[in-house]
């Protein structure tokens, strides 16, 4: 299988989060992942795109969200959702279990937490007023179907 | 996600089918404290059976009506949740506070127990 690069760009309303998570999930598809490593990728980009969302346009519903993925041959896939929003003041306090900078709204700040479990590699960058950079790195198991 | 709420005694069971996230859980967490304050229900059963994908937002929904649920001095249970959504739930710790069983009817009749122990 070649290298392959999709991008796809929306509106952050909540709800292109499910959209988001759907075309995760049709990305990945022709690597025949098993539905533990789909349901792990469409939960983290559901988090770092809920994020962008809520945070970085303070569920305005203006402004847009990148999602760009990227596979190779040997099943490592990359996912990065771009916003260009806020920016995150403090990433370390906020890659940190339970943090939340909203927390009257039944926010668990458990995002961060859940996407670094449910992925291989977790890259969080950000400027202030600019927007925030997520990139999630899944290494799928496809040994078994080569 | 859809919602459908069944009554017994003063327990209110949350049956939810579809997928929990910041979305439907917004529209979720107003219908079942609507449906808890008509009833006048004072315990909750969530039954996830039928849920095929939750995130985060879940356990903030869950916190969210264990917080009102307690308020009332009601007990809260939790049932049918798939092993992902377990991890989840987990990791915030959710199942230190709040029981879980398998079967939505094993659920009640652990709430009625714990009911009739109170008025002895």
């Amino acid at each position: 299988m070649k290298d392959n690069v999709v991008t796809v760009e929306f509106i952050a309303i909540a709800e292109n989060e499910r959209f988001a998570r759907m075309v995760a999930a049709a990305f990945v598809v022709p690597f025949d992942p098993t539905v533990e490593e789909i349901t792990e990728i469409k939960t983290a980009v559901s988090e770092a795109v809920s994020n962008s969302v809520i945070h970085a346009y303070n569920s305005s519903g203006e402004g847009t969200i990148k999602l760009e993925m990227r596979s190779t041959e040997k099943g490592t896939i990359t996912i990065i959702v771009e916003d260009y929003g806020i920016g995150i003041d403090d990433i370390e306090a906020a890659r940190a279990p339970m943090f939340t900078t909203s927390a009257l709204e039944e926010r668990s700040g458990m995002g961060f937490t859940i996407m670094e479990s449910f992925t291989d590699k977790l890259i969080v960058e950000s400027e202030k007023e600019k927007g925030t950079r997520v990139t999630l790195v899944k290494m799928l198991d496809i040994s078994c179907g080569l | 996600m859809q919602i459908e709420f069944e009554m017994s005694d003063d327990i209110i069971t949350a049956i939810l089918t579809g997928e929990l996230d910041h979305h439907s859980a917004l529209s979720i967490r107003e219908d079942i404290d609507h449906a808890m304050q008509v009833y006048r229900a004072k315990n909750l059963i969530l039954d996830f059976s039928s849920v095929s994908f939750a995130d985060s937002s879940g356990i903030g929904m869950i916190m969210g009506r264990y917080k009102k649920v307690k308020e009332k001095d009601g007990c809260m249970m939790l049932c049918g949740c798939s092993v992902y959504m377990k991890r989840i739930f987990e990791m915030a710790g959710i199942f230190t506070i709040i029981e879980e069983t398998e079967e939505r009817g094993e659920a009640m009749r652990q709430l009625k127990e714990r009911g009739e122990e109170n008025e002895r």
